[in-house]
């Protein structure tokens, strides 16, 4: 049974602007969904109609069988966790934990019982009567983690809980993230800008891009099957190439280089198409058919990017480390299957 | 092992002297007039009417400070140094929680709710920021005899809290809450009076000292109000009485006891000095947050 | 400005009626009686007005001797708040640069600030005493007689020396803040591109004190006009006659003593639409501060 299920809803602000279009989804018990996209996509507004803390313009929406339009986000079952943590600064971490079931009249054994269970869960046990400021950011993003577990929420909302940490600790806390949900098993919806933290952390992603949902579906699926040109360029680092041509109506695409190339599927005869290429699905071969001018090499040490032209057009390359390569012509294969055909001007998946 | 290198001695700044010099005459000027009072007033008058303001500690300090606080004075004989002391704790502290409560509960209000006439409040509320009380003297004072408040605490007290001074202060310092808060405490359950009471107002704390502190300043040192609508002298505060010793010496009948002024001088400055001094660093806080 | 809100009605309205009654009746109402009664002449006994049109203002404006008050708030204005500015702005760049003592010399420069004006004009009143004060024994031994309260030039003189003294910490304090809010990365780059410090001082530190500055120099022009009033009265003893005096004094005098209401009340307008432009001033430098930060 879905966990949480929307039907048309959206988000239109007094002001006019639309920061939702009417979309429709369902999430399943235990899932873990990510919402990923720029700044100002929408992501975080859906988040928090989903919490209660923004209206909801038209639609509905339900958590479990229950519509939830105008149920406050304390009645909704759930827990969030926020952006700088939302820690109450005058509360020692027992009180922070502790002040959304004391406000539901949970008696205080039982208050007591749930704070010590999840205190112990995070490691948190030793700085239960700390205040935030004395503690390290991973700490205080723990706390915050357990406020929300001492709920025992239906449904767990993040609201790019990690954007806030160093490099290092944001991926150590990743896995956490995922392992304690795991763990509990609650439906989690978690909202990151950060590819990568959608793709590591996801059973499904939703893509959104100003105000719509341009894809959902697993990783592999997003990450192989990019249903947009949006899609292919955000998701995936480096990002997808995307070449301009035209189709040749032979099954091949003219670049706007003048490099024709022959792909596995029809091509209309002049009509503009973009031709994206994965640059981990591109080889060096010294009889490839393709022609790729190498200007830069950019040193990762697992493997390497080669940046450069290919038909007149930017192009970026991966091999692995043990690939040798260096400024100057190079000649690329690649299996035809891996390529992904987009229109040329709607930017959808052909 | 290579040659041991003598470190150069870092050459004397004779710009320091200078610095010292410039901010021990600074402190100077400000301490000097306050000194001259102190002294002043542990002497006698028949002596400072003889030899001038005295620079040195004398004896008379006992004598003139119980004066000026025990000694019935003004034309009733009704009025102490220590009534005028009482009565200044009451304005400065009744004004300074009038204020913070008030304003606290107004810039709650604007800044936390959605309000149909916000900006009309916040207008009709920091236009009083404009004009002082000073500019309107006359037609205050007009009112406040019409609604028979002249002569009472509340008289005293209520006018002077018609402006938004607080309310600014604390509607800045609101908008510098993070937003986060608010949604993890609805989130947690929490209405608008628990989120005050649970929240906003411990978080204030340092804030609201700040502004008790301004205010009870503000309150205490007030003149042309309490000159005006307090005439019986019951309810004049030190600052009020200070005009009460003025006036005695421009009449000019009897020897100006200057020993005696000095000490109430002293007594009226006390109260206010000792608050800023011990609580600077959230009175200088409070202070500079006004100019964000 | 976003914010997330409560969504109630009622509470905010019982929030708000407190302070917004007290506002509507001790500052809208006696704002709007002093713009009528502006307009009226009022019988000094008490019996009733007539009303005069403009007739207030033109009698203002034609007076010798407002405009002579007016001259007088103008240059004491600028003398105050022109030295206490500059005083405190030597004293904080000077407070900020030295390490040892700093803290002491911050408490020293700053505790008068909570000293009433009229005990400071007491004060005043003992210190340029005619016959025992020091002050007055200063000025004799330079060779001149100060009389406070007889000479026009000496009284107007206590004047101002006793207000920059009061208003001095409030710059300080402001200024000192100021200076202690730039960032030390602008500090440290100007010491890396100019070796001479009055020039940084100048070409850096001034520019960035400029907001401070400009917020302070409004502050200050109401300070002169309106909370000096305790230091006038006191200095003049309570006996205006021939004294210098400011224009919130004159209003006070003529409304309380002269029982000319109508006329105060112009001089009321007058002071408040001063107040407005200034405001107006205020806001639009303030406007300009948004792009230094």
């Amino acid at each position: 049974m879905a966990q949480l299920s929307v039907e048309h809803l959206s988000k239109t602000y007094p002001n006019g602007v639309t920061a939702l279009h009417p979309c429709d989804f369902a999430i399943e018990r235990g899932e873990f969904v990510v919402l990923v996209g720029p700044s100002g996509c929408g992501k975080s507004t859906l988040l928090r109609m989903i919490a209660g803390l923004e209206d909801i313009s038209s639609g509905q929406m339900r958590i479990e069988d229950r519509v939830v339009n105008h149920v406050e986000p304390a009645e909704r079952d759930i827990a969030m966790v926020f952006q700088n943590y939302a820690l109450y600064p005058h509360m020692t971490v027992y009180r922070n934990m502790a002040y959304g079931i004391r406000n539901r009249r949970v008696p205080a054994a039982e208050i007591d019982r749930k704070v010590r269970d999840a205190a112990q869960m995070l490691n948190l046990t030793e700085y239960l009567d700390r205040r935030p400021a004395q503690l390290s950011g991973g700490q205080r993003q723990r706390v915050a983690m357990g406020r929300a577990i001492v709920r025992d929420p239906a449904l767990f909302l993040f609201d790019e809980p990690l954007s806030n940490l160093d490099a290092k600790l944001r991926n150590q806390m990743r896995i956490e993230i995922r392992a304690l949900q795991q763990r509990l098993g609650v439906t989690s919806v978690y909202v990151t800008h950060d590819q990568i933290e959608a793709m590591t952390m996801a059973d499904r992603i939703f893509v959104m891009n100003a105000g719509r949902i341009e894809q959902i579906g697993t990783p592999a699926e997003i990450y192989h099957r990019p249903a947009s040109t949006f899609v292919a360029s955000f998701m995936g680092a480096p990002p997808m190439n995307l070449l301009r041509g035209h189709g040749t109506g032979t099954g091949a695409v003219m670049l706007s280089g003048g490099l024709q190339l022959d792909l596995p599927m029809p091509t209309d005869a002049g009509r503009d198409l973009v031709l994206g290429l994965r640059p981990e699905d591109m080889r060096l071969s010294p009889d490839g058919p393709i022609r790729f001018d190498i200007q830069i090499v950019e040193e990762l040490g697992a493997t390497r990017l080669l940046h450069g032209q290919l038909s007149e057009q930017p192009f970026t390359v991966a091999v692995s480390k043990e690939t040798q390569a260096g400024p100057g012509i190079a000649r690329l294969a690649f299996a035809p299957d891996t390529a992904s055909l987009f229109c040329g001007q709607k930017g959808h998946r052909l | 092992m290579a040659d041991p290198v003598s470190t150069p001695r870092r050459p004397f700044r004779w710009s320091a002297i200078l610095d010292h010099g410039v901010l021990i005459a600074g402190a100077l000027f400000m301490l000097i007039p306050v000194y001259l009072a102190l002294t002043t007033a542990s002497h006698d008058k028949l002596l400072i009417q003889r030899e001038g303001l005295q620079w040195g500690f004398g004896d008379q300090a006992g004598a003139n400070f119980s004066a000026a606080l025990f000694q019935s004075g003004g034309f009733t004989g009704e009025i102490t140094g220590a009534t005028m002391l009482m009565n200044s704790f009451i304005l400065g502290i009744g004004f300074a929680i009038g204020k913070i409560v008030l304003s606290m509960m107004a810039a709650y209000a604007i800044v936390y709710f959605r309000l149909r006439f916000a900006t009309l409040a916040f207008w009709v509320i920091f236009t009083t920021l404009l004009l002082p009380l000073e500019v309107r003297i006359v037609p205050s004072y007009e009112v406040i005899q019409g609604l028979g408040l002249a002569n009472s605490y509340t008289g005293l007290i209520v006018p002077l809290l018609a402006s938004a001074t607080g309310t600014f202060f604390f509607r800045q310092f609101f908008l510098s809450i993070p937003e986060e808060l608010v949604d993890a405490a609805r989130i947690d359950g929490a209405g608008p009076v628990k989120f005050f009471i649970d929240i906003l107002v411990p978080l204030s704390r340092t804030m609201i000292a700040a502004i008790f502190i301004i205010m009870y300043v503000y309150g205490w040192n007030q003149y042309l109000w309490p000159t005006l609508i307090t005439t019986e002298e019951g309810l004049f505060t030190l600052v009020r009485g200070i005009r009460q010793i003025v006036q005695a010496m421009a009449e000019g009948s009897e020897i100006p006891d200057y020993g005696r002024a000095m000490a109430l001088a002293i007594v009226a400055m006390i109260p206010p000095v000792v608050i800023v001094i011990t609580c600077q660093s959230w009175f200088v806080k409070g202070l500079t947050e006004s100019d964000k | 400005m976003k914010r997330a809100r409560f969504h109630h009605r009622l509470l905010p309205v019982l929030l708000l009626v407190p302070q917004l009654t007290i506002i509507v009746i001790f500052f809208y109402w006696p704002a709007w009686n002093a713009v009528q009664s502006s307009f009226f002449l009022q019988d000094p006994f008490g019996f009733g007005s007539q009303f005069v049109g403009l007739d207030n203002y033109s009698r203002l404006f034609r007076s010798a001797e407002y405009m002579k008050v007016a001259r007088f708030t103008l240059i004491f204005t600028l003398l105050v708040t022109g030295f206490s500015l500059g005083l405190a702005l030597l004293l904080a760049v000077k407070a900020d640069k030295v390490i040892r003592g700093a803290r002491t010399y911050r408490t020293l420069l700053m505790w008068v600030y909570a000293v009433a004006p009229p005990v400071a004009g007491l004060i005043g009143v003992a210190l340029f005493d005619q016959n025992i004060g020091a002050m007055t024994r200063l000025f004799s031994g330079l060779g001149h007689d100060f009389r406070l309260g007889v000479n026009y030039l000496d009284t107007a003189a206590a004047m101002v020396i006793v207000s920059v003294w009061i208003q001095t910490p409030v710059n300080f304090i402001f200024f000192l803040s100021g200076l202690q809010s730039i960032p030390q990365g602008v500090k440290e780059a100007a010491l890396i591109d100019n070796p001479s410090g009055l020039r940084r001082f100048w070409e850096v530190t001034f520019p960035l004190l400029a907001p401070t500055a400009f917020f302070l120099l409004i502050i200050n022009i109401t300070y002169a006009l309106f909370d000096t009033f305790g230091i006038i009265d006191t200095l003049v003893k309570n006996n205006p006659a021939s004294n210098p005096m400011t224009l919130v004094y004159k209003v006070f005098i003529d409304g309380f003593r002269g029982n000319d209401i109508g006329g105060s009340s112009a001089q009321s307008v007058v002071l408040m639409v001063l107040v407005l432009i200034l405001t107006v001033v205020q806001f639009r430098l303030l406007e300009r501060r948004i792009h230094y930060t």
